[in-house]
């Protein structure tokens, strides 16, 4: 099992009420995999992978991404306010 | 931009006015020059729009173009500074171009009372140096980025969202990625709420909109280490700035390789309806019945059977409510649909309609009878109840 740091804005952090969280993944799992982990955990959250701008270690990545115990993952959820 | 044989001159006044850019060694008289020979274009002059135009205005950029349609609301005093309270009710581009004039009589303002769209985009954008996105919505946020890939226009973006805010300089000039690199599905309409649904810290949109006004003056000066490729993202109750880099998507829709999308599309179909704005919502192609706020007065006035109920927040209900609704958050009703009697009609609203349709789709996909009120609890308070406060 790997550990990751999810940090979530916007709309995804007001579907789960907070900032912030620690999952617990496969080996070898991918950001889909850490997408489908937290739809589970949290089915209030509404926008899907796709909708969703994501960065792992600060850097924009696809849902294929493969994550490494530790990686930090953001959800960056699109926001259209001006 | 103009080339340094072209610029025009500074006349005393102007000297004077721009001296403390003047005495900067990253400006000087020839970047404040390239200042006046520089236009831009500001699309929306809302919380955004209001901080942008008035320190670029105040900076000297030479011609500003200002693209919006809507009236000034006692709503936008709380964070569109470039209003007065003696502003609302009238058009936003008088009341802004008459106050940006006013803070700079050197420099030209442009008005463009029109809704951007496919049909309109690239003629406006065609015709200035830098465009600054400061819009409220999807389709035209969409809808400037693509233009601005098709016409090679640096994009200066920004968007907010309650404490929370995000801004970057797309510039497809040096291939750097776009706003549908970075998304490239918009999200299902009425899922992202407004700063109108979902509120918004007035002060935001003053640091973003300052974040994209200092971007725009550096990329005239050609000065500093700009924005391309990182989106930087603001929160203003952890005040913390995070930074992530994007990159250019070689399969991108429009910058990209072989891009498919090589004019201006329909962005409101490509966004879908919006919520809030419709007396129907369509989403996975069904339609969510409704009713309008002069139908369920008069369903109340003839005490008709049915259970009335307001999916706000608490402090929402607080500001303003019908007296018989049954206060249940939108969040709480996925958790409450067993309690809820199938023999029962529901009659559901919240602030302007979008996400009582939402508790209105869950309802119905439970089984249970539910219609959406259109317009929300705004329309009531316009409509049926002119005593009720609005917000």
């Amino acid at each position: 099992m790997i550990s990751i740091h999810v940090l979530l804005f916007a709309q995804v952090a007001v579907d789960i009420g907070q900032a912030e969280l620690q999952i617990e993944l496969p080996d070898n799992a991918t950001v889909d995999d850490a997408l489908a982990a937290l739809s589970e955990r949290y089915p209030s959250i509404a926008l899907q992978g796709h909708q969703l701008a994501i960065a792992v270690n600060a850097d924009y990545a696809d849902i294929g991404h493969k994550l490494s115990p530790g990686d930090e993952l953001a959800l960056i959820p699109p926001v259209s306010g001006g | 931009m103009t080339t340094t044989a072209k610029l025009p001159d500074l006349s005393k006044e102007e000297i004077q006015r721009y001296s403390r850019h003047l005495i900067l060694p990253e400006v000087t008289l020839t970047g404040q020059k390239k200042l006046k020979a520089a236009s831009l274009l500001m699309i929306g002059t809302g919380g955004l729009g209001a901080p942008v135009s008035m320190y670029l205005a105040a900076a000297g950029i030479g011609r500003i173009g200002l693209v919006d349609f809507d009236r000034v609301e006692f709503t936008n005093l709380q964070r569109q500074i470039i209003f007065s309270t003696q502003d609302v009710g009238q058009d936003k581009l008088t009341a802004a171009k008459a106050r940006l004039e006013g803070a700079n009589p050197h420099i030209k303002i442009e008005t463009h009372q029109v809704h951007l769209s496919s049909e309109n985009a690239l003629d406006i954008i065609g015709d200035y140096d830098i465009v600054i996105d400061g819009t409220d919505n999807f389709p035209t946020r969409y809808c400037v980025n693509d233009a601005c890939v098709i016409l090679r226009k640096p994009n200066v973006y920004g968007s907010i969202f309650r404490f929370e805010g995000q801004a970057t300089l797309f510039d497809p000039r040096v291939k750097g990625p776009c706003y549908r690199c970075l998304y490239p599905d918009p999200p299902p309409p009425g899922m992202v709420p407004s700063c109108a649904e979902g509120g918004v810290l007035g002060i935001l949109p003053g640091i973003i909109g300052t974040i994209q006004a200092a971007e725009a003056i550096k990329l005239i000066l050609g000065q500093g280490k700009n924005l391309v490729g990182r989106l930087l993202r603001f929160d203003a109750l952890a005040m913390s700035f995070k930074e992530f880099r994007l990159r250019r998507d070689p399969n991108c829709p429009v910058c990209g390789d072989n891009p498919s999308i090589t004019e201006l599309i329909d962005y409101e179909q490509f966004c879908g309806i919006r919520g809030e704005e419709s007396t129907t919502i369509i989403r996975d192609g069904q339609d969510i019945p409704a009713i309008n706020v002069q139908e369920l007065k008069a369903a109340i006035d003839a005490e008709e059977d049915f259970e009335l109920i307001d999916v706000r927040e608490p402090h929402e209900h607080q500001i303003c409510n019908i007296r018989s609704a049954s206060l249940i958050p939108l969040g709480q009703i996925a958790g409450q649909l067993a309690q809820f009697d199938p023999n029962k009609r529901y009659v559901v609203h919240c602030k302007l309609g979008g996400r009582s349709a939402q508790a209105v789709e869950l309802m119905r996909q439970a089984g249970l009878d539910a219609i959406n009120v259109s317009g929300g609890i705004t329309a009531w308070a316009k409509e049926v109840d002119q005593a009720m406060p609005t917000y």
